[in-house]
């Protein structure tokens, strides 16, 4: 038994069986299996050795053909080590007498050989480690890759375990046996912790090294309100945690009861609760947790599951899919943002030096205008199936706008020729994420229908954060004086220019930051589908009058500590069990 | 069961690196009987003569004196095999 601390970023209690993925650009950690997986892992092995050699005398074959024998004649050396059968055999030995995974089997072997090349006096013969490099990353990354596909087709309920859980990963997940998650880095807004708040199913992040401590197979309680792990629990943690997780669905029962009454403060001023999606399976979810429509619906998820750029018609059938399970509510389509993250990076033939301040998001886009059209396409013909609205990520400049419309403009005029029907005045939006956008927020305002405010990257822009590193994560922080006034003239430009506002980052499901938002003019909040109870329930909780005179008050700090300390008192004097 | 064995020296310029060891295991291969190949010199070893993981570890350098073994039922031919990739310096060119 082993109790591990981390932090927890979506709440509730499930006790589970646990897969562990490894990640092939990592050390493999050393993990145990029962005597009974032996065989198990021993025929995964051999399928991974099996598949690279298939992948491997492909890619010769058609390097051959590209370039002649001499290239194509670098993997001969390759193929030669995955067909050794006595290296094939070590690692057979490895999973046998220390009863370990594959992954591990295959990363001591050849561990073991690269340290055994390096010591070569020969630099000839010694380069060649990076050949051994490459065979245990064939392998390890065949070997995970099996699991991935495994876990796009459960068959009972687990838990996953995992260093960090890429964007790619979570969009192949099978969602209705995948029941929470525990990683080794990560903080309250990375990418985990958002699909596990949308998917309403307990996570707990910044752990360490958990993937070295649970073992597949082994029974793991994840308790995501507390932040706690416990792998192979005894008789009375596993009691004591059942009756945690029936306590809490009855608190989701009890919110839930809220769903159909309207987000209204007590003195009668409404504001609209909204959902982010990533599928539009999704929204159901949403709909049930009171959401009455669509605040971002994020497409690059579309992009994310599958492994080639979606259609005109892929693009359609998921808006019109999203339309008729909304039934009437409004729809926000964010226009592709991708870009910036692992998942692009590894696909780009030039990795960017500086992936977050590059060719990311609408950039990506006013550089690729037909994938970008075939998007703004596809959005148009959904626009006579409702109200669906269209939104531009990552506005900079007012010249980045303005080429986004045009190039609409250019599709209006495309689908009007060909006699398609759609909605000319479909309302066009843009998100705040960048600080210059923020700052000129009022120019801004006279050339878009509304704003949504991304505060994940407007923090991070703002404050020069990257939150998925580990190391300065502390610093990133919704609660900055500087991020706050940016917020506040945002909303206030809006309301001088009569267009809506809403906050679609983490801040916006946020309870702590409710009263705030509220009391600065916020008309909209879009949010993850389960966040939407306890914020509506803050929201019916107290008056505009109430709100505004804390968002003055706060205004008047000069650190993220004053805000946030207030802010947790205010809270908890009208709801006391909030935190 | 019959048994040969070969005393050689490495002597094209790269040594066993992986080409050549390829050549080697790919050849040793074709035969039925076990081969192992034993290192002299400074750093003695020893090597499964199909295994090219273990071929390249013995880093037999230009100047490396090897023993090839072979044991089985076609020992003999084997190792004539093999000594002639030595002698016709894994046709690499001088």
């Amino acid at each position: 038994m082993e109790i591990k601390k981390g932090t927890g970023v979506s709440p509730g209690v499930v006790i589970s069986t646990a897969v562990v993925l490894d990640a092939e650009d990592l050390v493999i950690p050393k993990r145990q299996i029962d005597a009974s997986l032996i065989a198990q892992e021993i025929k995964r092995l051999q399928d991974a050795v099996a598949r690279c050699i298939v992948d491997l005398t492909q890619l010769r074959d058609s390097v051959t053909a590209k370039h002649g024998k001499e290239i194509g004649g670098i993997f001969d050396f390759h193929l030669g080590m995955l067909k050794d059968k006595s290296l094939v055999k070590q690692m057979t030995t490895e999973i046998k007498t220390q009863q370990v995974t594959a992954e591990y089997g295959v990363s001591v072997v050849m561990r073991r050989y690269a340290n055994k090349f390096l010591e070569m006096s020969d630099r000839y013969l010694s380069e060649r480690v990076k050949d051994i490099h490459d065979i245990e990353k064939s392998l390890l990354r065949a070997l995970i890759g099996q699991k991935h596909e495994d876990l796009a087709h459960l068959t009972q309920d687990v838990v996953v375990i995992a260093h960090d859980l890429l964007p790619s990963q979570t969009a192949a997940l099978d969602r209705t046996h995948v029941r929470g998650f525990a990683t080794d880095v990560g903080g309250r807004t990375s990418h985990t912790a958002i699909v596990a708040r949308a998917m309403g199913i307990p996570a707990v992040v910044g752990l360490g090294n958990i993937t070295a401590e649970v073992s597949g197979g082994d029974t793991v309680i994840i308790d995501g309100g507390r932040g706690v792990v416990i792998v192979n629990p005894d008789a009375e943690q596993l009691v004591e945690h059942r009756e945690a997780g029936r306590r809490f669905d009855q608190l989701g029962g009890e919110l839930a009861a809220l769903r159909d009454l309207p987000a209204e403060t007590k003195d009668g001023y409404a504001v609209s609760l909204q959902a982010n999606i990533e599928f539009p399976d999704d929204i159901d979810d949403a709909v049930r947790q009171g959401a009455q429509g669509v605040g971002l619906y994020r497409t690059e998820f579309l992009f994310l599951a599958s492994e080639h750029e979606p259609s005109e018609e892929d693009h359609y059938a998921a808006y019109a899919e999203a339309m008729r399970r909304l039934q009437g509510r409004p729809l926000v389509i964010r226009t592709l943002d991708l870009g910036a993250d692992k998942y692009t990076q590894s696909k780009a033939v030039n990795p960017e030096r500086n992936p977050f301040l590059g060719d990311r998001s609408i950039r990506m886009c006013l550089h690729d205008i037909p994938m970008f059209k075939r998007q703004l396409r596809a959005i148009m013909r959904a626009s006579v199936l409702g109200d669906v609205r269209i939104m531009f990520p990552m506005i900079c400049m007012l010249m980045e706008l303005r080429q986004a419309r045009m190039i609409l403009n250019d599709v209006m005029e495309e689908l009007e020729d060909e006699g398609v029907e759609f909605r000319r005045d479909i309302p066009i939006g843009m998100m705040i994420e960048v600080p210059s956008a923020a700052l000129m927020a009022n120019q801004f305002a006279k050339e878009v229908n509304f704003f949504s405010i991304g505060t994940n990257d407007l923090v991070q822009y703002t404050l020069a954060v990257d939150r998925t590193n580990e190391r300065v994560a502390g610093l990133f922080c919704p609660a900055h004086p500087s991020v706050l006034g940016l917020v506040r003239d945002v909303i206030r430009a809006g309301t001088r220019n009569s267009i809506s506002v809403s906050v679609c980052g983490e801040m916006a499901g946020d309870p702590l930051y409710t009263l705030l938002l509220l009391g600065l003019g916020l008309n909209i909040f879009s949010m993850n589908g389960p966040d939407v109870p306890e914020v509506k329930k803050i929201i019916r909780s107290t008056t505009l009058e109430h709100a505004k005179q804390v968002a003055r008050r706060v205004m008047s700090f000069d650190s993220e500590r004053q805000v946030m300390h207030f802010l947790r008192e205010e809270t908890r004097k009208i709801i006391p069990e909030a935190f | 069961m019959p048994t040969a064995s070969r005393d050689i020296v490495v002597s094209n310029k790269l040594g066993l690196h992986a080409r050549p060891a390829m050549q080697f295991v790919d050849v040793a291969n074709q035969f039925e009987s076990k081969v192992t190949v034993h290192k002299g010199g400074e750093e003695p070893g020893e090597a499964d003569g199909k295994s090219v993981m273990q071929m390249i570890i013995l880093a037999a350098v230009e100047g490396t004196p090897l023993r090839i073994d072979a044991d089985g039922p076609d020992a003999p031919a084997a190792v004539e095999k093999l000594v002639e990739l030595f002698e016709t310096k894994f046709g690499e060119e001088e």
